[in-house]
């Protein structure tokens, strides 16, 4: 309780998190090209990596297999090592600590916001969450977009079985590229911009729990990227996003960009699930009860307790494999003692996890859309939330499915056949909760309806295909194959990317104050659901009948349906172009205004202005009733945005009094 | 919490239909026709056919899958366009839908129909691989579902960057390029590699285990005819993954007992110089071989690509 009352006689602005006294004198101005920002975090990258990669080759410029292989991992692991602090010091992110630990007043980030109103605050390290999450979500097009453009590479030199357009080490590394940049970064694809951005409206906050580490968390990923995109300067990586040992120790230089990014945007991820932890826990507003809050806002607190919980065995794997290229220390080396076994081991108790970090947002942001458009309340509210947490503990115990045919723990294979299955369950009561929200509604087709209907749709397929996958006799022949490359494309880019697009046409209104124009949103969505399902369907036949994932060449019966996939998967890459097209075109030339609530929705997000004024809300509010409560007569509205005075502190007062007795 | 069960009349007087009886005819025609193509026109042609017991095994759970995952995925996909097409939002209706907020009887069925679903399928997943020795799957090195009867046919397979190769310890351990089967035995594959990690998958026979160094993954299969077989790697293991393939050939018993004959002695000079069978190999001392092998100019694993120390991308 005493993590954060918000007083509600608060009413004048007081000490904002980090911020300087009322009363202290503001900080002097600066001259702009003097205030951390950008700009100065490149160069310190600059100097950070220039620094590091001269350590390296002090420490190892000698040593004999440096000389043999021609390279120095330990220059280039350090030059990104320091690169990356040097970027965020540069930033301004350590300025605050030092001053604290040195004993002055704080105040290099608050100059950052004071004083850098408009566009230049997002070129700064805010500390304000709705300033953090529209970063996010321009930086996170920004991957998608450089990871779609490597799968339209991809697809070019699938076109034919014998004609190269890139050599073989290129295609590797392309493929490669393209799996590790939309692994690690679509991870925060929606927890990173409409988690940070939403959640602190959606539970009655002012602010998520921790701004310095909300920040972080996201100016990590543009190192993280650009880290992994360098590696095509050493010529990429040749092991996909698994990173399997012992190919990833024998690897050149394009694998120390791989294990550092990686665990850069590891890193990232823990910091922001650890943030949207604690704020759902100690932020919600009085009223905002367990049993009261947003779908959505379970489903980011489950996969941010995966990311807790999963990304640490991620940045260990990937420590352990960086110490394996440079100091030798053979983890992964079998015949020194290592196993390669403990590289699968330790990247799928990851990787299973991970898989769930990319759907479990998509299942809350379509669960959260439904009711709104259906005029009815969400169906089998408990049931979701239940499913959600089954999900998230149960994902924890079938990472072996990923290994049935290496010959770990054979004997075992039952029990993860079994866990895996049992998955299934939980994830399913997705869909008893859309089928019966749909039961006698009133279905209005916009376009954010559009994208969660086109979610249920290609996630339902991606869902069996795993059954499938999950069956150790069928899945000797699927494994491998393009079976699963098609399987997984259903799961994240037909539901992760399909409930992004949904939550982003539903939520801009509220995070910009500007409608996506909606009739280029038809188009959009139109050719992405006809031109993902013709790309990635044939895939699974593609699969069945012996093709592996990450050929650069395929038996040649093969050639006329890898072209149709080719060429549907250039028509996809136009329809995501139309997006780009619609979201410039709103946000920069149209810019029509949507104050209100344009979609009559009964979120609490809803219930203020949009854009949302500094702070969120003038009080706190109290919450009198649920999201969902369509149709229901007398409903109490969602929440009073201007409870008397009084009413908090005695509810915290009674509430504390209960606790002392007990 | 109101009935869903669609008899209630509604306000306007106008007696609502019984959507679950419809939705249900509309369903189950639809799943009965789906589950009799899939069992009796597609399920003979699945792959990966039935050329052998495990091929036959995994053919078998992929249309026993099929069949049920069919009438589950027409269920979501006829509720979900009736539902589109009946509770779709009338223009100029702008009251809201009704109030329901959940239904225990519905919920808990459901609940109860997955699970017996998923349970069953991973009953079913269990015998399968029990029953015929695993189904063709990798087993590590101590295998604990093996074929009955007598002393298999043992084929070890070598993996390396980036072929494939054969030793047969029972014929005086030869070793060869050429995979070569005999029909209607039991086959034993103890697959290993000497670099990286790499996945031995023979199509038509429903193998697929992986190759890893240091470690022995033992596999079962009896081929049930003669043809032929696409042995590919399903691991990627670097520069030339997509061209680890080779064609392997089941052959009729004498055929094979004349082959390999044939070969052992053909092979005999270079079996001298092989280092002597065993389940793993130290790639230290296999990669010495490649220069043996090299100015024989014979071909055998341990072509030499790398010294194995520090092993480096060509
Ligand atoms: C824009 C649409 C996309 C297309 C056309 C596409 C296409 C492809 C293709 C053809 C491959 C297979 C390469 C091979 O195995 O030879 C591939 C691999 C992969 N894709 Fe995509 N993809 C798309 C979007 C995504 C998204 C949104 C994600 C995840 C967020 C994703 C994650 C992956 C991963 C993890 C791999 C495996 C890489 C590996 O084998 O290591 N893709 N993609
Ligand atoms: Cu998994
Ligand atoms: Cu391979």
């Amino acid at each position: 309780m005493a993590i954060d009352m918000q007083p509600e006689s608060d009413r004048q602005p007081g000490r904002e998190p980090g911020g300087r006294e009322p009363d202290a004198p503001p900080p002097p101005a600066r001259p702009w090209w003097r205030r951390p920002a950008v700009h100065t975090a490149l160069a310190g990258a600059v100097i950070g990596y220039l620094l590091g990669h001269l350590l390296g080759n002090v420490i190892a410029g000698q040593y004999s297999q440096v000389v043999n292989s021609g390279q120095n991992d330990y220059a280039i692991v350090l030059g990104y090592v320091l690169g990356t602090l040097g970027w965020l010091a540069g930033l301004g992110v350590f300025s605050d600590l030092l001053r604290q630990m040195t004993g002055r007043p704080v105040h290099a980030t608050e100059e950052a916001r004071d004083a850098s109103a408009g566009l230049a605050r997002y070129f700064r390290y805010s500390l304000d969450h709705k300033v953090v999450g529209l970063q996010y979500l321009v930086g996170m097009i920004g991957f998608f977009l450089t990871g779609g453009l490597l799968a339209m590479a991809i697809r070019t030199e699938l076109l034919s079985p014998s004609y190269h357009v890139f050599s073989s080490a290129t295609y590797t590394a392309i493929v490669g590229e393209h799996g590790t940049m939309m692994m690690m970064m679509m991870s925060s694809l929606i927890l990173g911009p409409l988690g940070n951005y939403l959640l602190p409206l959606m539970i009655g906050s002012k602010r998520m729990a921790f701004p310095r580490i909300e920040a972080l968390s996201f100016w990590l990923t543009p190192a993280a990227y650009i880290v992994l995109l360098s590696g095509l300067m050493f010529g990429g990586f040749p092991f996909g996003w698994t990173g399997y040992a012992p190919l990833s120790v024998q690897a050149t230089q394009g694998a120390d960009a791989y294990a550092v990014a990686f665990g850069i945007m590891g890193i990232s991820l823990i910091l922001l699930g650890f943030n949207i932890i604690v704020t759902v826990i100690c932020y919600r507003a009085p009223g905002m009860h367990w049993g009261r809050l947003p779908i959505f806002v379970w489903a980011m607190l489950t996969t941010s307790f995966l990311m807790v919980l999963a990304a640490p065995v991620l940045v260990g794997a990937m420590y352990m494999l960086i110490t394996d290229r440079t100091v030798q220390t053979a983890f992964f080396t079998d015949d020194l003692g290592g196993s390669s076994y403990l590289w699968e081991n330790l990247f799928w108790f990851f990787g299973h996890p991970e898989v769930y970090i990319l759907a479990l947002p998509g299942f809350g942001v379509v669960s959260e859309i439904l009711p709104v458009f259906c005029r009815k309340p969400l169906f089998g509210y408990k049931v979701a939330a239940a499913g959600m947490v089954g999900v998230t503990l149960l994902s924890f115990f079938v990472w072996q499915h990923h290994l049935f045919d290496s010959g770990i723990n054979p004997d075992m294979r039952p029990v993860f056949m079994l866990t895996t299955e049992l998955i299934s369950i939980p994830t399913g009561f997705i869909f008893l909760v859309a089928m019966g929200t749909f039961w006698k509604a009133k279905i209005r087709f916009t376009v954010p309806m559009l994208f969660a209907l086109g979610f249920y749709f290609n996630f339902l397929i991606g869902g069996i295909s795993g059954v499938y996958l999950s069956d150790v006799p069928a899945d000797t022949t699927e494994h491998g194959t393009f079976f699963v490359m098609a399987h997984f494309h259903y799961t994240i880019m037909g539901g992760l990317i399909f409930a992004f697009m949904a939550g982003l046409y539903y939520w801009l209104p509220k995070m910009m104050g500007i409608r996506l124009n909606q009739t280029l949103g038809k188009i959009h969505f139109w050719t992405m659901f006809v031109f993902f399902n013709a790309t990635f369907l044939p895939l699974f036949a593609v699969g069945m009948a012996g093709q592996p994932r990450r050929v650069y060449t395929y038996a040649r019966s093969l050639e006329t349906l890898n072209d149709w996939v080719s060429i549907s998967s250039f028509l996809l890459g136009v329809s995501i172009l139309i997006f780009v097209f619609n979201f410039v075109y709103s946000t920069v030339i149209a810019r029509v205004h949507e104050e209100g609530n344009p979609w009559n929705s009964r979120g609490l997000e809803w219930q203020v202005s949009s854009p949302p004024p500094p702070g969120n809300f003038a009080r706190v509010p109290v919450v009198l009733s649920g999201p969902y409560e369509y149709g229901v007569k007398d409903a109490p509205p969602v929440a009073d945005l201007d409870p008397p005075l009084g009413v908090i502190s005695n509810a915290y007062a009674a509430a504390a009094a209960e606790g002392a007795e007990v | 919490m109101p009935a869903a069960d669609g008899t209630v009349a509604d306000g306007a007087g106008r007696p609502e239909p019984n959507h679950g009886l419809r939705i249900f005819l509309l369903w189950l025609p639809v799943a009965l026709v789906a589950d009799l193509l899939i069992w009796f026109v597609w399920g003979p042609h699945l792959p990966p056919g039935a050329m052998s017991t495990s091929a036959a095994t995994q053919q078998s759970a992929i249309k026993i899958m099929s069949v049920m995952a069919a009438p589950v995925m027409a269920l979501v996909l006829v509720y979900g366009a009736y539902a589109l097409v009946v509770w779709r939002h009338r223009e100029g209706d702008d009251e809201d839908g009704p109030p329901i907020h959940g239904n225990t009887r519905v919920s808990v069925t459901w609940i109860g129909v997955t699970s017996v679903i998923v349970l069953s399928l991973a009953v079913f997943g269990t015998v399968e691989l029990a029953g015929p020795a695993g189904a063709g799957a990798g087993e590590g090195n101590t295998p604990i579902w093996r074929p009955s009867g007598g002393t298999p046919l043992q084929v070890q397979v070598i993996g390396q960057q980036w072929r494939w190769t054969y030793r047969y310890p029972q014929f005086g351990g030869f070793e060869t390029t050429s995979l070569m089967l005999p029909v209607g035995e039991n086959v034993q594959f103890n697959i290993t590699s000497l670099d990286v990690i790499h996945s031995f998958w023979a199509y038509q026979l429903g193998v697929k285990a992986d190759a890893n160094p240091d470690i022995n993954n033992v596999a079962y299969t009896k081929p049930e005819h003669t043809g032929q077989v696409q042995v590919r790697c399903a691991e990627l293991c670097g520069l030339w993954h997509a061209d680890m393939t080779t064609v392997g050939q089941v052959v009729s018993l004498s055929a094979f007992n004349a082959w390999t004959a044939t070969a052992r002695t053909q092979l005999a000079a270079l079996t001298k110089e092989l280092p002597p069978y065993t389940l793993t190999y130290d790639p230290n001392a296999v990669a010495q071989l490649g220069k043996v092998f090299q100015k024989a100019g014979l071909s055998g694993a341990g072509g030499g690509f790398y010294g194995s120390q520090y092993p480096v991308q060509p």
